[in-house]
């Protein structure tokens, strides 16, 4: 479903993906790790459309980002850092907004079905500002699926929630469906990032460093490879 | 295209029936969009009214500072009130200017707009009007008290509204695109004015040309030289901005 070819991403003389190769199938649940400044962010905002590459190729369904990232954004949702949301709005003010950006049709019981998967039914018509970070995170994945996108990218969505939050993201991604779509995950949390994903890479020297099939490595291993690249 | 994952589906597919006519859908839903932008920024607005307040007070303070600076008489009335309007309009319509990209900033929701399948342009446009209406929102109630404190006829209302209307256009039109241009900057609050006050020169110059002329009630054909200036800029912003915006909001 994604094919990355010869990634590079320079920001000036500093090089952060030097000629990144990934494939990703249809379906696989990724946990993309490495440490700070290897590039996660940079590799997901190039997939999402939002970064360019300097060189490489990026495949969406064998279509190529580079001529058709308009097109391209309809089959990606992506939770970054920050919500994407606006404050003072309301939550279902907000989802109306992006659902009429992205020609959801039916809107209205769209976003009551994606409002009632994150468990904000009842909330949905106060403002974001007076929501709880937790509650602000489940908004912002409700966002990111409200067009049902088949390939969803997740950029540390545990990002600032606190351990029960973060706990419960698993049975939230449960809930909206992760298990049919396509996920990329970058996760700085061991544990979760192995308890979600089905596949884990490890960026390393701007390149896919470690990559292993969940069921193949046990965490110990995938702890040692890790903490090994981040003493680096 | 076809996505591979079999059970899902784009919502978005569903709004594609065979029998309408996909260009004109396409038409459709990018003023769709503009419009989405336009009532999305109303609405947050409406909510909090912390821009229109402030420049509601910020115009209504020049106004009335500049009348009681002035020694306003009626043979110099008309000399001031041109620039004394302008300047009303130019500043206020700055701290408008200001905050609109700020909002897109905040929670990182500019590059929630930039993920959704629209043309750049749409969100250009879509920014644009609604800097247009917040504007000509404030020159609603400044311009009546324009009209009574620098005692002009109210014959001139009708010639000075369009005057205003394409002043407003210009102003906005290029100030849209460098509010945008700012955003990521640390000194944006000092940059905006810096970058965009040469820049809209030819429209402040011919907008205050215009007003003045109206004032004086100078005939058409005296001023047209002004008027097809700031048409001229105005079509010249537009299209330079239109062409421009997906370069600034991009990476």
């Amino acid at each position: 479903m994604i094919k990355v070819r010869k990634l590079v991403k320079a920001f000036g003389s500093r090089i952060v993906l030097r000629g990144l190769n990934l494939d990703i199938a249809p379906g696989e649940f990724i946990t993309l790790m490495g440490a700070n400044g290897a590039g996660k962010t940079t590799l997901m905002n190039i997939i999402s459309t939002l970064g360019k590459a300097t060189a490489g190729q990026v495949m969406i369904s064998g279509i190529d980002l580079s001529e058709s990232a308009a097109h391209i954004r309809r089959y990606i949702g992506l939770v970054s850092h920050k919500t994407l949301l606006y404050d003072d709005l309301s939550a279902e003010q907000n989802l109306r907004f992006y659902a009429k950006m992205y020609d959801v049709p039916q809107p209205q019981a769209r976003i009551e079905t994606v409002v009632q998967q994150v468990g904000l039914w009842g909330r949905q018509k106060d403002p974001v500002r007076t929501y709880s970070r937790g509650m602000q995170q489940r908004l912002a994945i409700a966002r990111a699926i409200l067009h049902n996108p088949p390939i969803l990218l997740l950029d540390e969505p545990d990002t600032g929630l606190d351990q029960y939050a973060a706990d419960m993201l698993g049975d939230l991604l449960a809930a909206v469906d992760t298990g049919k779509r396509t996920v990329l995950m970058t996760s700085h949390n061991l544990e979760r990032g192995l308890s979600l994903g089905n596949r884990v890479l490890i960026l390393m020297n701007g390149k896919i460093g470690y990559d292993v099939r969940r069921e193949d490595v046990s965490i110990e291993e995938v702890r040692q490879v890790y903490f090994e690249q981040l003493k680096r | 295209m076809k996505p591979e994952t079999q059970n899902l589906k784009p919502e978005t597919q569903n709004l594609k029936p065979e029998t309408r006519n996909p260009k004109l859908e396409t038409r459709f839903g990018y003023f769709y969009k503009v419009l989405a932008i336009v009532s999305k920024d109303i609405t947050a607005e409406l909510r909090t009214k912390e821009m229109m307040s402030a420049m509601f007070v910020f115009s209504l303070l020049v106004i009335f500072i500049f009348n009681f600076a002035f020694d306003l008489r009626a043979e110099n009335a008309s000399t001031l009130a041109p620039g004394v309007l302008w300047v009303a309009i130019a500043f206020a319509g700055m701290l408008g200017l200001g905050r609109s990209f700020i909002i897109e900033r905040d929670r990182g929701s500019l590059e929630g707009l930039l993920l959704a399948p629209v043309d750049r342009s749409a969100i250009y446009f879509g920014k644009f009007i609604g800097n247009v209406l917040f504007i000509a929102t404030v020159e609603i109630v400044i311009l009546p008290l324009f009209i009574v404190f620098f005692n002009l006829s109210i014959v001139i209302i009708p010639a000075l509204v369009g005057v205003v209307i394409l002043g407003t256009i210009g102003f906005a039109g290029v100030g849209t695109l460098f509010s945008a241009m700012v955003i990521h900057t640390r000194a944006r609050d000092v940059l905006l004015p810096i970058l965009l006050f040469p820049v809209i020169v030819p429209v402040l110059l011919s907008a205050v040309r215009l007003t003045a002329g109206i004032i004086d009630g100078l005939p058409l054909a005296d001023v047209q030289n002004w008027l097809t200036l700031l048409i001229a800029f105005d079509l010249i912003f537009m299209a330079i901005a239109f062409i421009l915006f997906e370069h600034v909001v991009e990476e």
